[in-house]
């Protein structure tokens, strides 16, 4: 197993490599370092030795991937693409365009997405796995036709009218918890209660629906029937057989997830004013801060490499036939 | 069940409200409450530029000068002099002398950089900090040195001060003591000692006054010394926050500011919270004893010479999303707000003959309403290099001044601004000296004068200009071809469709077909350097209340491709630039007034802005909020603010109370949905076989 890691985590490095330089490519496509510097300084009063001031600063006055004026390695090592990017790979995140540190906002911001995204990821698997094991074990009866139609129905809607819809509701017109903000410690409750139950209403029509998929698929196969010829009650053919086999293809699409809880949720951390890692992404591409974009998609691309390596490992946890190659 | 009943009832007892979002010990107390929707980029005053970090840096720094609160037009008092300084002309009037004397015993607020143990900590140390007021806390006296160790800051290799530029071209020696400085800084230096090195144009008179040169005249200094660029910074301050480790923790100066005001910053996390809490060291300043007209019928004379500041702590929550936002601030959370665009219909209600009100449900929980038109204006402006709509030709001012006549402002402020806007009839905004109100004030080559009012010219006289300018019916008298013209803007998304189809009417009523090249703001400003562009929406904001920082904005010196200076439009006029280069030296008076008026005339005639509008903020405060008043050129307004707390606690109660009523109606249905499933569960279980 170990040296199955080993080698998976080779493999990450040059899809890492790709997928920096990638989001390199994407970034300067559409902003250059001149716009990243007046984005900065601001509109007002902005002279053309301010701008080339800034950019010597930051190290973006260099050519972004080959520098025709040096010779052999420095003509690809004095670029901005080369001095940005491998830092990264000893998790030296550097300093934002504003100037604060980015690993201290990153641990910083850490604590309040996962007090967000860990709720609504285990009671949301709980309860959609419930649900869809119960329309499952109900299947072709009338709880199971409205259930789909509930699931189909609340898949339908946009996670915005949930999250709207949710704080008109639970906080303007019932005053049940704050609209929005954040605090640290115990004090986070009251501000999470809200976020987290959107988020599950707002995910659980799909989930439910797909589980409820995997769990029929399994009750057509014949060690399920086995199981009912030997005479086992249907709530231990569900839970001890059915349940623990369709686990397999739920794992695929839960597992890889954990890793990347970290990153936070983009829209739910906005609109509930979570100062999470989410809403650090999206004040940084709106701030064109490449400093933070880079680092955010480099630590996500990361996390989401650790989530297919544990997805592979848990396969040979719950199924024996999986073995490492 | 029964239990969940009960507890729900229990805690809906014990709890006053449940969607507080501030801890329970600040109820009742002395804190106003506001909220930032931008994270600040810099709170380094020789950094700060914008009003979403105004809103902190000026409750912090103390520059000489202030903004008068009340009195209109806007008028310079002193805030750490001891009186605006006259300028003194030297050497035949080429150069200026401006003395400034501060007061004396004024104190810094209470901060680690004061106490000389803290310029020696270890990393480890630092590293454990929670925040810098974690260490032991000292203060000292503001002296003349801060000042001029500020405006030595502005030359600081470190930095990048927007104002550099600017100032280089007026205090003796700073451009040079920048070019010195960078020749210097080689980073190998923990920390750039700017007492070492001297700024020719600014000497220490003695420790309460200091003396700042300038080259020739430049009036519109006095206005810069009512700005955080040049408010005092100690030199310990830099030193302190200059200790390795301290970037590491995001304590830096540029985060943490350290001044004599009436606040100070006691919590930053920009992205949640910023907290400003009394300075303890304030000397206490009264309340104005004078206004404007009318200030004393609002009431806003009522603190009159009592000590100021009235608030204990200001605590700023992030905002990043409108509707979240005005929801706290109707449930009293926020004791201020501007109104969405979303919402403007429930929170105003304009009567047919236009009067602006608050809405019933506004009223009903004592909001109040108050209106002020920007220092600002956003205007259509042509490119002046332009072959088509550009240049000094007969032909195409015509064609500019036909455009001005169809674009019906006052229709664009009514749809996509609910009114909250006035049409702009020259450069010059509200409040400024120069402008004319009234019959005076109407641009006469597109308005006219009736029954007591500004009128549109009716729009067959543009067609009668394009006619003259050789596209009758909007076509090349010569060629046929139709006239096509460009407008290029920065598109928010879908939600601009109305506006771009608004924008081809106005030019379709002239038959002039337009063609919206929508894009974003990095290739929208390379188009305006490049000078590309053809019809371009633009603003500006007033640095300070003076004729100048407008009028420059079409002065051909600071044309844009030329010498990439703020006149966007590269307007030149030799009459406008010569009579500019008079007025901006002047003090008001009613030859400076003439002046202007032919300026105006020429830029109406001339018309590189067609035409545009200065934005009319609407503020929203509850009843238990005293004092406040817009003022768009400071931002050091929080102390002057008084709020009852006790009533606000009372309104947020009686507001806020729990409906719980729909948490028991949706837990009994889940009941009740559960129960055939239960039944047909148990059924299921007890049959003898499974069905096929």
């Amino acid at each position: 197993m170990l040296a199955y890691i080993v080698r998976r985590t080779l493999y990450a490095i040059p899809i890492l490599v790709g997928i920096n330089l990638f989001t390199f490519a994407l970034f300067f496509l559409v902003n250059t370092p001149d716009d990243m510097a007046r984005m900065q300084l601001g509109v007002k009063r902005v002279t053309p030795e301010a701008i080339q001031k800034w950019k010597a600063d930051r190290g973006y006055d260099k050519p972004l991937l080959y520098n025709a004026g040096q010779d052999g390695v420095r003509s690809v090592s004095e670029t901005i693409f080369f001095e940005k990017s491998l830092k990264l790979f000893a998790f030296d995140f550097g300093r934002a365009e504003d100037n604060r540190d980015i690993a201290n906002e990153i641990r910083t911001r850490m604590g309040p997405s996962l007090a967000l995204a860990v709720p609504v990821f285990l009671v949301g698997l709980a309860v959609n796995i419930t649900f869809a094991l119960g329309m499952a074990f109900f299947r072709a009866t009338y709880l199971d036709f409205w259930g789909v139609i509930l699931c189909v129905a609340m898949m339908s809607i946009s996670s915005l009218f949930y999250i709207i819809g949710g704080q008109y509701l639970i906080s303007k017109l019932w005053h049940l918890a704050p609209i929005s903000g954040y605090e640290g410690g115990l004090d986070a409750l009251k501000f999470l209660v809200m976020p987290v139950i959107i988020g599950i209403i707002s995910s659980f029509g799909g989930s439910a629906r797909f589980y409820r998929t995997v769990f029929l698929e399994e009750m057509g196969k014949d060690y399920v029937r086995t199981a009912r010829a030997k005479g086992l009650a249907e709530s231990v053919v569900m839970f001890r057989h059915v349940l623990k086999n369709g686990l397999i293809p739920v794992l695929t699409g839960v597992v890889v997830v954990i890793p990347t809880l970290f990153l936070g949720s983009l829209i739910s951390e906005s609109f509930f004013g979570i100062p999470g890692l989410g809403s650090y992404t999206i004040d940084a591409i709106q701030a064109q801060d490449f400093a933070v974009v880079r680092s955010m998609v480099f630590i996500g691309s990361a996390l989401y490499i650790v989530g297919l390596l544990l997805t592979d490992i848990s396969y040979t946890m719950v199924d024996p036939r999986v073995r490492f190659g | 069940m029964r239990a969940l009943l009960l507890t729900l009832v229990f805690v809906a007892g014990c709890a006053e409200v449940w969607n507080d979002p501030y801890p329970a010990a600040d109820r009742g107390r002395n804190v106003l409450y506001s909220a930032f929707t931008e994270r600040p980029k810099h709170l380094d005053p020789v950094q700060s530029y914008t009003e979403d970090e105004a809103r902190f840096t000026q409750q912090v720094y103390e520059p000489p000068l202030q903004y008068h609160y009340l009195r209109r037009p806007y008028e310079l008092v002193p805030l750490t002099a001891l009186e605006v300084p006259r300028a003194v002309e030297v050497e035949g009037g080429r150069y200026t002398v401006y003395t400034i004397r501060i007061r004396r015993g004024i104190r810094y607020q209470p901060h680690p950089a004061f106490v000389a143990q803290n310029h020696g900590l270890e990393r480890a140390r630092i590293a454990r900090l929670d925040s810098p007021y974690s260490l032991p806390l000292g203060t000292r006296e503001l002296t003349a040195d801060d000042y001029i160790y500020e405006i030595k800051r502005l030359a600081s290799p470190r930095l990048h001060s927007p104002i550099l530029g600017l100032m280089s071209e007026y205090i003796v020696g700073l451009r040079e003591l920048a070019a010195r400085l960078r020749k210097l800084d080689t980073r190998k230096q923990d920390w750039l000692d700017l007492r070492e090195h001297r700024l020719e144009g600014v000497e220490k008179v003695d420790d309460y006054s200091y003396r700042v040169k300038l080259k020739g005249r430049y009036p519109q200094f006095v206005y810069w010394l009512a700005m955080p660029f040049f408010a005092p910074v100690p030199w310990e301050a830099e030193r302190f926050f200059e200790q390795p480790g301290m970037a590491e923790k995001n304590f830096t100066l540029d985060w943490w500011p350290v001044g004599t005001g009436a606040y100070m910053l006691t919590e930053n996390n920009p992205n949640a919270k910023m907290e400003l809490a009394r300075n303890p060291n304030f000397r206490g300043e009264p309340y104005p004893a004078d206004g404007a007209p009318g200030d004393a019928a609002e009431g806003l004379l009522a603190d009159a010479g009592r000590t100021m500041p009235f608030v204990e702590r200001v605590l700023f929550s992030r905002e990043k999303e409108s509707i979240p936002y005005w929801n706290k601030f109707l449930q009293g959370y926020y004791d201020s707000s501007a109104i969405p665009s979303d919402t403007f219909d429930q929170a105003v209600r304009v009567s047919i003959g236009g009067e602006v009100g608050l809405t019933p449900e506004m009223e009903a929980k004592g909001i109040r309403l108050r209106t002020s038109a920007d220092t600002t204006i956003l205007y259509l402006g042509v490119n002046w290099l332009d072959a088509t709509v550009g240049g000094d030709a007969e032909r195409s001012r015509k064609l500019r001044q036909a455009i001005a006549i169809a674009v019906d402002w006052e229709e664009f402020i009514s749809i996509f601004l609910n009114g909250r806007g006035q049409v702009a009839h020259d450069p010059l905004a509200p409040g400024i000296f120069g402008q004319r109100s009234g019959r005076e004030g109407i641009n006469p080559l597109t308005h006219l004068w009736q029954g007591g009012r500004a009128q549109r010219r009716p729009v067959e006289q543009a067609r009668a200009l394009l006619a003259e300018a050789g596209y009758p019916d909007g076509r090349d008298a010569k060629t046929g071809a139709p006239l096509v013209l460009y407008l290029d803007t920065v598109g928010r998304g879908p939600g601009d469709k109305p506006r771009f189809d608004w924008w081809r009417r106005q030019f379709a009523k002239i038959s002039v077909q337009l063609e919206i090249r929508d894009t974003d703001w990095n290739r929208f400003q390379e188009k305006i350097r490049k000078g590309s562009q053809q019809l371009y929406i633009l603003g500006w904001n007033a640095d300070y209340p003076d004729p100048e920082n407008f009028l420059f904005l079409l002065h051909g010196a600071q044309a844009r491709v030329k010498s990439q200076g703020e006149n966007t439009s590269n307007y030149v006029n030799a009459e406008f630039d010569a009579l500019f280069e008079r007025m901006k030296n002047m003090a008001n008076s009613e030859e400076r007034q003439r002046i202007i008026d032919r300026m105006v005339d020429i830029a109406r005639r001339d018309a590189p802005w067609i035409g545009g509008f200065h934005p009319v903020a609407y503020g929203l405060s509850h009843a238990w909020v005293s004092n406040g008043k817009p003022n768009n050129m400071a931002r050091n307004n929080l102390k002057y603010v008084r709020i009852d707390a006790r009533g606000r606690a009372a309104l947020r109660r009686e507001w806020n109370q729990a409906v719980l009523w729909p948490v028991l109606l949706i837990l009994a249905l889940l009941v009740a949905g559960s129960i055939p499933a239960y039944v047909s569960y148990r059924r299921r279980e007890r049959m003898a076989a499974k069905p096929a």
